[in-house]
């Protein structure tokens, strides 16, 4: 991979993205304003599909989980692309940041995971009468949670910081050339068992004022994960480089010698 | 060109967890040289002989063979080089042969012979797993004698071998550097052979052989 | 290129005829496992054969996981991974060799023996040549996407349970379709498309696999 390391982009913004001081500077400067963002979108998304958006003519009022559901199933896939995405990065450039945004988005990303889970059982429950069902949208994403606790398991597996990024980098982009067809032979095996009844998680027919809120959600919840991925990669960064000036000063406060 | 030195090494750094392994290493290594490197447990004489072997890559700084950048003739520089790690790579379950005939599938000598020599005569189709750790070591070391790789990285060689072995080994390396090769080692006994050039790689080390 | 493949391949069947004991505890364990079904569930012929394709090949790819740790764990153990390292060919060869040897230690008994099993739980007629079929190429891609997880492990101690949670989700579509395969033939449907889409993921496998595993081996098992 030799010639593809030495391809680095002559961007400025792009060697300035492995300074994890700098991405220390702007994130801080960025994140109060992303987190009102992501507050209000929630906020409105919320009020407004569980409050206001009219009721389903099938399932009642027990459909509104879809606002929780479905941002969260997105941004659970979304997340696992990121994380793979930064461990590429981290592999070929040897960027240093960059597996520490990987490190931080696998949690972030396993919530979610396990938060679409638990909201798909809350809504099997009043429309399906039971908790889970094996369908093919569950079970993908039951996978995916495995995937993800995969990669959570092996980085701390490792003694050496160095070693565990490279492995999870790794064992990331695996789970992304497997993630479709993982999806694909789901939904073939599911059509091959299905029983002969309506599908339980699939989203009620949309009508414009109940697809309106689910975008807001959508939003907000794209924003409160960059917020999260954004928190917990300056924690990681200020735990990495501790030993730096930059951040004895940050933290004792006081110009250090 | 015989003045080109075999290795080279330019300002090698490795990091491990955000420390430097060891300060930067200039170092050179021409032919019919052996280079000591010396330190104490853990100045990293290990991690340096795998960064040199390609097993790990460096941080920064550069590797040449011959001239050449090994990034540009890696084929060519990891056939010429032989490396005896910590571990004999001995697999316990063949035979004293067979393992020498798999380290050294391009032979330039016979087996037998080279099992003698490290007094393994008639150990040959024993299993290793009836084997000492010092003999597994002996069978590691009867590679030497059957390779034509010119550039030895050997890591704590004498380790696990007594006076016998010992001698063996040295004789081994006079011979192969009168013979135009190179030798880098670690190692902490101190070698019966003459005109080997010590390189310190202690942290805050005083002075350093170049 | 070939000779480090072929190399490989014969040292690694040697060393299992060596350890012969060892190499055939898989085998021995598919075997034993299911007669836990019976023993569990129910003894009754129509109910096991309802399950017998699925309980097989559940059996077939916890057989294998159990063997995937060895792959690589001896050769890191007594030093021959860090020669190998450091050898000039391409290492993807040589993993594809190891692999080979493993499949052919491990996939392909269990692969013979599955008859057997058929017969013990009650396999329709029908299902038996899917069995075998499905099994063959199937297992041969539980080694290679199982070599990927013990290469990334391979310094770890106590790895093996680490590997088996890493590999479990990659397996799900593999015993998809090879125990759909088993399924479509029993219920009269054709089975060759669900046979057609594991040969597929063979094929992938075979291109990939020992790629990832070689930079698997390479990036974690010296630091």
């Amino acid at each position: 991979m030799n010639w593809l390391s030495n391809w680095s982009p002559s961007w400025q913004w792009f060697h300035r993205l492995g300074s994890p001081r700098w991405f220390y500077q702007t994130t801080g400067r960025w994140l109060p304003w992303l987190s009102l963002l992501a507050l209000a979108l929630l906020d409105t998304g919320l009020v407004w599909g569980l409050g206001f958006a009219p009721q389903d003519a099938k399932q009642g009022n027990s459909f509104r989980i879809i606002y929780l559901h479905v941002p969260a199933s997105f941004l659970a896939l979304a997340g696992y692309y990121i994380m793979a995405i930064a461990g590429a990065v981290g592999l070929i450039w040897k960027m240093k940041l960059s597996y520490m945004v990987m490190k931080s988005a696998a949690p972030i990303g396993a919530v979610l995971t396990f938060l679409a889970l638990f909201t798909g059982a809350v809504w099997g429950k009043p429309t399906w009468g039971t908790y889970w069902v094996w369908d093919a949208r569950i079970t993908s994403m039951l996978i995916l949670l495995f995937l993800y606790l995969g990669v959570l398991a092996l980085q701390y597996a490792f003694h050496s910081n160095e070693a565990g990024n490279k492995a999870s980098a790794i064992l990331a982009l695996v789970g992304t050339v497997n993630i479709p067809i993982i999806y694909k032979s789901v939904d073939w095996w599911y059509t091959l068992h299905q029983p002969a009844t309506i599908k339980l998680t699939s989203a009620p027919s949309m009508h414009p004022d109940m697809f309106q809120p689910l975008l807001v959600m959508i939003l907000g919840f794209y924003c409160f994960y960059v917020v999260a991925l954004f928190l917990f990669t300056r924690a990681e960064i200020l735990r990495r480089e501790r030993k730096t000036t930059w951040v004895k000063e940050l933290v004792l406060g006081e110009p250090q010698s | 060109m015989p003045n080109t030195p075999l290795l080279s090494v330019e300002r090698l750094q490795f990091e491990r967890d955000d420390c430097n392994v060891f300060e930067q290493i200039d170092l050179t290594v021409g032919r019919g040289e052996i280079v000591q490197i010396e330190g104490p447990n853990g100045a990293g004489k290990t991690t340096l002989m795998r960064l040199l072997t390609t097993a790990l890559q460096p941080t920064s700084g550069n590797i040449s063979y011959a001239g050449q950048s090994i990034d540009l003739c890696r084929y060519e520089y990891l056939s010429d080089i032989l490396y005896l790690g910590h571990q004999p790579g001995v697999k316990v379950t063949l035979t004293a042969e067979e393992n020498l005939r798999w380290m050294a599938a391009d032979s330039i000598g016979s087996i037998q012979d080279a099992l003698a020599a490290v007094g393994l005569a008639g150990y040959g189709d024993v299993p290793c797993y009836n084997l000492s750790a010092g003999q597994h070591r002996r069978v590691a070391l009867a590679r030497l004698l059957m390779t034509d790789a010119r550039l030895w990285y050997l890591d704590e060689p004498f380790t696990a071998i007594d006076k016998q072995g010992v001698s063996f080994l040295e004789n081994c390396m006079s011979d192969h550097v009168k013979a135009g090769g190179a030798i880098l080692l670690s190692t902490h006994q101190d070698l019966a052979i003459d005109g080997v050039r010590k390189y310190d790689i202690s942290p805050h080390a005083d002075q350093r052989g170049q | 290129m070939a000779i480090g493949f072929s190399a490989y391949l014969r040292r690694d069947l040697l060393l299992a005829y060596r350890r012969r004991g060892e190499a055939a505890s898989p085998l021995i364990f598919f075997v034993m496992v299911s007669t836990l079904i019976p023993l569990g569930i129910t003894p009754e012929s129509a109910r096991l054969a309802e399950i017998a394709p699925g309980i097989i090949w559940v059996m077939a790819l916890l057989a294998t996981l159990l063997s995937t740790d060895s792959l690589f764990a001896s050769d890191y153990q007594d030093g021959s991974l860090e020669q190998l390292l450091i050898s000039p060919q391409l290492l993807a060869m040589p993993v594809l060799g190891k692999v080979t040897a493993h499949w052919m230690v491990t996939g392909l008994p269990l692969t013979l023996a599955s008859p057997l099993l058929g017969l013990m739980l009650s396999l329709p007629a029908e299902g038996y040549v899917p069995m075998m079929a499905s099994l063959a190429i199937g297992t041969a891609c539980l080694s290679l996407v199982g070599s990927v997880g013990a290469a990334l492990t391979v310094s770890l101690r106590k790895g093996g349970l680490l590997l088996s949670l890493l590999v479990m989700p990659l397996y799900m579509p593999v015993i998809i379709f090879g125990s759909a395969t088993v399924q479509s033939a029993i219920d009269g449907f054709a089975w060759s498309g669900p046979l057609a889409i594991l040969g597929a993921m063979l094929a992938a496998a075979i291109a990939l696999c020992p790629l990832a595993a070689a930079g698997a081996l390479r990036l974690t098992s010296i630091n």
